[in-house]
């Protein structure tokens, strides 16, 4: 007879689920230095960026704004025993992430630098073309279980087109990401031929937390702190949420699917219901809107569960989850950063067999042609 | 017109008398801005954030033919007070003060509007009650004007646009929180904007239905620099009331303030407790617009999850439109919140609501 131990271990077994490869679709990559990029650069581009370097609205050359939780915003586990920044270092990702979690595919979104907030957009777009070539060479190509996203100088569409015609054939590309602090709201039409080319290649538009844009992170202003910032940028994704759908983007390119990343989702109902009234009064404004704005999000927008709201009570969860569709939801770590989730221990619900395939893996399929 | 009964004898907390144009202000400005406002043809000074016009701002039954919603005290005291049977309204004019750049002249133009409320206004109907109109572009000045006002017990409030030039909780606005801590009133934060900055963090939308569903993200970057800044903390008498704000983003608010504050408190080591703890204790909010969702449950659920029955004010928003009839609750809020929201809240947080009731 097995003693107790092995009883247990029995047990156990019998009632773990079966091992379920994740899709994470929120993963950063990071340079190791900014002369990483320089075989990508023209040489008037590589001296530009050596001399002038990268120029966002904001007050310092090597600082955010608002310092953040921790050094490069990352556990501080994951820095590179062989140097370099955390996410800097494919193997190390490999052992941390990868390897660790089972990962069957990881969503790279680079945050540093980007190519759409350069106040020089003809740098931008170089920028963005090295940057894309830079994911290419040393993490897709290498790590086909890693996919990018397109990075496009997407204040300037055009540029921002020919980005994504470049490497829409490429498998190593997932999708088209943007910053979400954009100059105009992410709706306007200035950024439609983006919406447009990305449809036509059925490549979804991750829009990930990030980026300057010289505007106040609230309508009244700028907070002090970071414990107010980190909140207030997930703030803002509710308004590009809201401008997205209120111009119509939906309507005019049917086949568009939007991913907000690192937002949180909690949100959703509350702000579709809010924007829903005010339709109903103000229809008359928006009657390029055949439906309640809250279809459009329902149809057309899915969201990464990072940071993983935590109500008091685990099931409210579920409420929001069953408003917003199980089939919207995307798991997400956001290694390397210091608020990472843990796949383990992320959502504070119980999850059947089937909802667990669908967050962590199937919905991401579903959404990604190349997941 | 039938009644809803448990309404009865409420407190209306939100309702909004229109300045007519400022003509009717000029007897209550000095000579010298008399004479400015003439000479220069200064006026339409009402707040882009509510256009009279668009149809949210003004219910078709109470929009009169020609004259601005608002503007006519029979009007209020038919439509406001009668037909719901309200024992107090509190008067928000949202008049553009805040939102003129000349600091004088706003300071001159609140000291205006609050001497205008109260002789055209107070003096006449006795159910009204007024928030204090006041110009942070000057925040001594602002204390100043709320020094002036407090001996007036119907005064109630502070009012104040929920978009302004700087979140609300930082130093430059403490003098206007400390005079209103003193004297027991509550700062008001009221939907609207001086357009000092983009309503979103992403820029200028198109479309004016964006503005009015931009400003619940504002609240709630104001209640994050109320907690934050420790504005609360150092004022333990000052409450906040949001207003016209909705309140059903409330539960997530407030579970992502516990969440990022457990990650980044070391940065505001005198935030010593959960902010959500903060928050329920200091802030109230008023009911219209009520954003509801689409079933009874899910408001049920909503209010469960806020967590406190003392957080919600009963408002109509008159004249804005919102609800039509004279039930203002929406399905799922059970007859005791409804009391509660009625009357028990309001005199809770306005205790010169209570002095004067008593009276």
């Amino acid at each position: 007879m097995n003693d107790i131990s092995d009883l247990r271990a029995d047990l156990r077994a019998a009632h773990a689920p079966a091992k379920l490869r994740l899709i994470d679709c929120d993963v950063h990559h990071a340079m190791r230095s900014p002369t990483d990029l320089h075989p990508y650069l023209s040489k008037r581009w590589r001296d530009h960026l050596e001399s002038y370097g990268s120029r966002p609205p904001v007050p310092f050359v090597g600082s955010s704004p608002y310092p953040k939780a921790a050094p490069a915003l990352s556990r501080r586990d994951a820095w590179p025993a062989n140097g370099g920044p955390p996410g800097s270092d494919l193997d190390t990702m490999r052992e941390q992430l990868l390897d660790r979690y089972d990962i069957e595919t990881g969503m790279l979104h680079l945050l540093f630098p980007q190519g759409m907030d350069q106040r020089n957009q003809e740098f931008g777009a170089a920028l963005c073309r090295a940057l894309n070539t830079w994911t290419h060479e040393s993490w897709t190509k290498p790590e086909p279980r890693l996919k990018g996203a397109i990075m496009v100088p997407g204040e300037d569409a055009a540029a921002a087109v020919g980005e994504i015609e470049y490497w829409a054939g490429s498998s190593g590309f997932a999708q088209v990401g943007m910053v979400t602090h954009t100059i105009e709201p992410l709706g306007r039409r200035r950024y439609w031929p983006i919406y447009e080319a990305a449809a036509a290649h059925g490549l979804p538009v991750g829009l990930h937390t990030s980026g300057f844009n010289g505007h106040a992170v609230t309508g009244t202003g700028w907070p002090s702190y970071y414990v107010e910032e980190h909140h207030e940028v997930a703030l803002s994704q509710q308004s590009v949420l809201v401008s997205l759908v209120c111009e119509g983007v939906f309507e005019r390119f049917p086949a568009l699917k939007v991913v907000i990343v690192e937002a949180g989702f909690a949100w959703v109902p509350s702000v579709a219901w809010r924007l829903d009234a005010a339709w109903r009064r103000m229809r008359d404004e928006v009657s390029h809107l055949a439906r309640p704005p809250s279809d459009y999000i329902r149809e057309h927008v899915w969201f990464t569960t990072q940071p993983a709201d935590e109500p008091d009570r685990p099931d409210d969860l579920r409420a929001v989850i069953d408003w917003l569709g199980w089939d919207r939801l995307l798991f997400a770590t956001d290694y390397p950063h210091w608020d990472m989730d843990d796949p383990e221990h992320a959502l504070k619900l119980q999850l059947s067999e089937a909802e667990r395939c669908m967050v962590f893996r199937d919905n991401a399929r579903a959404v990604y042609a190349r997941a | 017109m039938t009644r809803a009964p448990e309404i009865l004898g409420g407190i209306d907390c939100d309702i909004h008398p229109a300045v007519p144009s400022i003509t009717a202000l000029l007897p209550y400005l000095d000579p010298y801005w008399r004479q400015q406002i003439t000479t220069r043809g200064i006026g339409g000074l009402d707040l882009a954030s509510f256009p009279h016009r668009i149809p949210a701002n003004a219910r078709p039954d109470w929009r009169p033919a020609l004259a601005k919603p608002g503007a006519d005290l029979d009007a209020v005291r038919a439509q406001a007070l009668d037909a719901f049977g309200t024992r107090a309204a509190i008067c928000n004019c949202l008049y553009g003060v805040q939102a003129v750049f000349n600091p004088h002249f706003a300071t001159a133009l609140a000291r205006a509007v609050n001497d205008w409320l109260a002789a055209e206004w107070l003096d006449r109907e006795p159910r009204l009650r007024a928030s204090i109109l006041v110009a942070p572009q000057d925040p001594n000045e602002a204390a100043a004007e709320i020094e002036r006002r407090a001996g007036d017990p119907r005064f109630v409030q502070v009012l104040l646009l929920v978009m302004g030039d700087a979140p609300i909780g930082q130093r430059a606005h403490w003098p206007i929180l400390e005079a209103a801590a003193r004297h027991k009133l509550p700062i008001g934060l009221h939907a609207g904007s001086a357009a000092r900055h983009a309503p979103t963090g992403n820029g200028w939308p198109s479309y004016y239905l964006e503005d009015y569903v931009s400003y619940a993200q504002a609240f709630q970057a104001q209640l994050l620099s109320l907690v934050h800044e420790g504005a609360l903390g150092k004022f333990p008498d000052l409450t906040v009331v949001c207003i016209e704000s909705g309140f059903t983003w409330l539960p997530n608010f407030l579970w992502r303030t516990a969440k990022t504050w457990r990650g980044v408190r070391s940065e505001v080591p005198w935030v010593d407790r959960p902010p959500a703890d903060i928050l329920r204790e200091r802030v109230r909010v008023t009911l219209q617009p009520a954003d509801a969702p689409p079933d009874a449950d899910s408001m049920c659920r909503v209010i469960e999850q806020i967590g406190s029955d003392e957080m919600l004010l009963f408002s109509t928003d008159y004249p804005h439109w919102h609800f039509d009839g004279v039930d203002a609750f929406p399905d799922g809020i059970s007859p005791t919140l409804r009391r509660r929201m009625l009357v028990e809240n309001p005199l809770a947080t306005y205790p010169r609501l209570q002095e004067v009731l008593a009276a």
